[in-house]
């Protein structure tokens, strides 16, 4: 590159009409986004590029920038919850349960047993969504379409569970502060409990399109690898960490709603490469499976709302009848409830990977200052350092095996 | 003169026929794969226009013919109106000497054949023609003046000129079996049942023949050129409207003659497979043989994921050439000896 070894045999000096040699190569600049169908959303990654291998890889965020962190100041703590379904759309009721996880911590209030396994058992229902949807695109990144229709055939049953459950599809908003709204219904649990035997056939049919395909194997196999101290000091966390063979689920280790009260496993990786992450993903939807169906089994009886009545609202049923719920319903949603000052951080485990809610509280009814920590934002940062010396083709697949989903990211 | 009159009539009603049912059949082959896909995906496929989508192609076709035709402002004009058509003449100009059935049909006392016409060199031909069609997208690729347009033409032109070698080498042996580069002579050779098609002894040649013609078409698993996922659509990125339907046409009608050419050099053609079945027409034959091959085609694309550009050469290279070298060997020493 630069100097042309033509010139330099030259025994004739050459009129120079230019300073730049006349032969000369360059890397190519390839600019990959906002608007590309592989890049899950609005992110652009400006790429240097040496014939196909990628020299650099500059990821350029902030195309979907809506100023949730911002809008919450002026939001009670209530009405934030609806705003955090758009952070991670595809999962969007694990983000709920990691924004009313950090506001309980706030408060102190504890939630009543039955309310903690419907939270265990959405989340991982959750999940799996996530995972299917992620299994689907990343299939059809790498060119195999079968894959992604048959991942929705899966969710379309989940998505009528959640339809059925709070009403919404996308953007659900089921998850409340002190507990969960609604109960789950009988028909529900039984049409889980037959999607739950149903389920693991199902992987076994995506696996025969992937497990062992020899195509597959050679574009996931040795890509984009990152070794466990790497993927630690990036801040990566989730199935990708666990895909380089770190034992960090919080889930396990500091187990929060049932995750105590069942008996389940976390997969790990040892190459730290894309089939590692890919795996891991595969075995964690069949842990969820597991451990929904032991919650369903060991599902009590009681409330799934916990009773402080200066933060939980009361039955609309009472509402509709009496004076003083009417009163009690009127401020809780005009004004909100007051926290005691503080600060407060908060981890959940979401599908991607560790989903963090920091709350300043000055006492008012908003917070003073609310601050989200995204899996996805986090491992892009990793992004160079994984895809340096891989070819063109190789980015789609560490977009994909992120599961980045750019509502979180740019928030 | 009037035999002069005759012919010309013969051979240009010959190719109308031809062009205008090759052409229905790259617009329904777009219906059929959506059609196949969709049942291997647990959906419906087209179901809106017609009866369950039949008039589709047609609303398809339509679109495209009313979209606007734009021609990016730093593009070169010229070349970028030329690669479509450079594209799309060779994938149809191949139909010219394939031979579609065995009987000829009377007609006002004039003599019509099952094909436009049977040159000695056939087979050559279309290989010729089919390297032509590679300009056409390596030109769209660079006159769109588009990055991603750019890596997909050259890849395109990369896999291409791979990929020929083998396919070409692959063809030898069927040559050598056949003694003719005519179509019709190949064929004829493959007479008496499904023991003397050439697939039997020259299995390896066509299997390195079906992996390099998905790669002369540019299908998944080899679709680097316009793999979407990477680079938008490849070298057809710029092209809309009617441009584009070429590129699209052209991608069809490849797969069509591909599948035409595997079934005359591997599966007899025209021919019935048992003597028993030979009550059913020659082209009926051919033509089930043909979507055989294309149901094959689009089986493939609901199953594989897309290869690497340097995988797709490694494996082009040190596995099918070699392959396809060794098989031409082996039949040449073979014949050598069988026939003396």
């Amino acid at each position: 590159m630069g100097s042309n070894p033509a010139s330099l045999n030259d025994p004739e000096p050459r009129p120079i009409t230019e300073d730049l040699p006349l032969r000369r190569s360059e890397d190519l600049l390839l600019n990959m986004g906002p608007q590309h169908p592989a890049t899950h959303g609005v992110l652009r990654v400006v790429l240097e590029l040496e014939g196909e291998k990628i020299i650099q890889a500059t990821p350029d965020l902030g195309y979907l920038h809506r100023g949730v962190e911002k809008l919450c100041e002026g939001l009670t703590y209530q009405q934030i919850i609806p705003h955090t379904d758009r952070l991670d759309y595809i999962c969007s009721m694990s983000n709920n349960f990691a924004y009313v996880r950090a506001v309980e911590k706030l408060l102190g209030v504890s939630i009543p047993e039955r309310g903690e396994y419907v939270r265990t058992i959405i989340a991982e229902m959750q999940r799996i969504v996530g995972h299917l949807f992620w299994l689907g695109t990343q299939a059809l990144d790498i060119g195999a379409m079968t894959v992604f229709f048959w991942t929705f055939r899966e969710r379309e049953v989940l998505l009528d569970l959640f339809e059925q459950v709070c009403g919404a599809r996308l953007t659900m908003n089921y998850f409340r502060i002190g507990g969960v709204n609604g109960d789950l219904s009988p028909e529900v649990i039984q049409t889980l409990r037959k999607f739950l035997n149903e389920f693991p056939s199902k992987i076994d049919e995506y696996n025969s399109l992937l497990l062992n395909n020899r195509i597959w194997l050679s574009r996931t196999k040795d890509i984009a690898v990152i070794s466990a101290e790497d993927a630690v000091s990036f801040g990566m966390t989730g199935p990708v960490l666990r895909g380089s063979g770190v034992h960090y689920d919080i889930r396990k280790a500091e187990p929060y709603a049932a995750y105590g009260k069942v008996d389940w496993d976390v997969p790990l990786g040892s190459n730290g490469d894309t089939y590692d992450r890919y795996w891991v993903r595969m075995q964690e939807m069949k842990q969820s499976a597991r451990i929904i169906a032991q919650c369903l089994d060991q599902l009590p009886e009681g409330p799934i709302l916990t009773d402080v009545p200066q933060v939980v609202a009361p039955p609309k049923e009472k509402v509709m009848k009496d004076m003083q719920s009417l009163i009690h319903h009127f401020i809780i949603f005009t004004e909100g409830f007051r926290p005691p000052k503080g600060e407060v951080y908060c981890a959940t485990e979401a599908p991607k990977g560790e989903l963090g809610f920091s709350i300043i509280s000055d006492g008012g009814p908003k917070p003073y200052r609310l601050k989200i920590r995204s899996p996805s934002f986090v491992h892009l940062g990793a992004f160079d350092h994984m895809a340096r010396g891989y070819m063109i083709a190789d980015i789609v697949t560490i977009f994909g095996t992120y599961d980045i989903v750019m509502g979180e990211c740019d928030r | 003169m009037i035999e002069m009159a005759q012919y010309l009539i013969v051979v240009l009603v010959t190719i109308g026929i031809v062009m205008v049912t090759v052409l229905l059949h790259v617009a329904y082959l777009t219906y059929f794969e959506r059609k196949i896909l969709g049942w291997m995906q647990d959906r419906m496929g087209p179901m809106e226009v017609g009866y369950h989508g039949l008039l589709q192609p047609i609303a398809d076709g339509l679109k495209l013919f009313f979209k606007e035709d734009i021609v990016p402002a730093q593009a070169n004009k010229v070349i970028f109106t030329l690669a479509p058509i450079l594209v799309l003449v060779p994938a149809l100009i191949g139909f010219a000497v394939i031979p579609f059935g065995r009987d000829t049909i009377q007609i006002f006392g004039l003599t019509f054949r099952p094909y436009v016409t049977d040159i000695n060199i056939g087979i050559l031909y279309i290989l010729a023609f089919a390297s032509i069609g590679a300009y056409g997208v390596l030109l769209g690729g660079w006159a769109s003046n588009n990055k991603y347009s750019l890596l997909g033409g050259l890849r395109s032109a990369a896999q291409v000129i791979s990929y020929e070698l083998s396919l070409g080498l692959s063809i030898v042996g069927v040559l050598l079996l056949a003694g003719s580069l005519s179509l019709v002579k190949i064929t004829e050779a493959q007479g008496g049942g499904m023991f003397h098609w050439f697939i039997i002894p020259q299995f390896v040649a066509f299997v390195i023949y079906l992996i390099s013609a998905i790669a002369e078409t540019n299908r998944l698993p080899f679709d680097l050129p316009e793999a979407e996922s990477e680079l938008v659509a490849g070298f057809f990125t710029e092209y809309s409207g009617m441009r584009f339907a070429f590129f699209f046409l052209a991608e069809y009608a490849n797969m069509i003659l591909v599948s035409c050419i595997a079934t005359i050099l591997f599966l007899g053609g025209w021919h019935a497979p048992f003597e028993a079945l030979s009550f059913i027409p020659p082209i009926l034959w051919f033509v089930g043989k043909v979507y055989l091959f294309l149901f094959f085609y689009i089986w493939i694309r609901g199953t594989l994921p897309r290869l690497r550009y340097d995988q797709l050469m490694m494996f082009g290279w040190k596995v099918m050439i070699p392959l396809a070298l060794a098989n031409i060997l082996v039949t040449s020493v073979v014949l050598y000896f069988v026939k003396g």
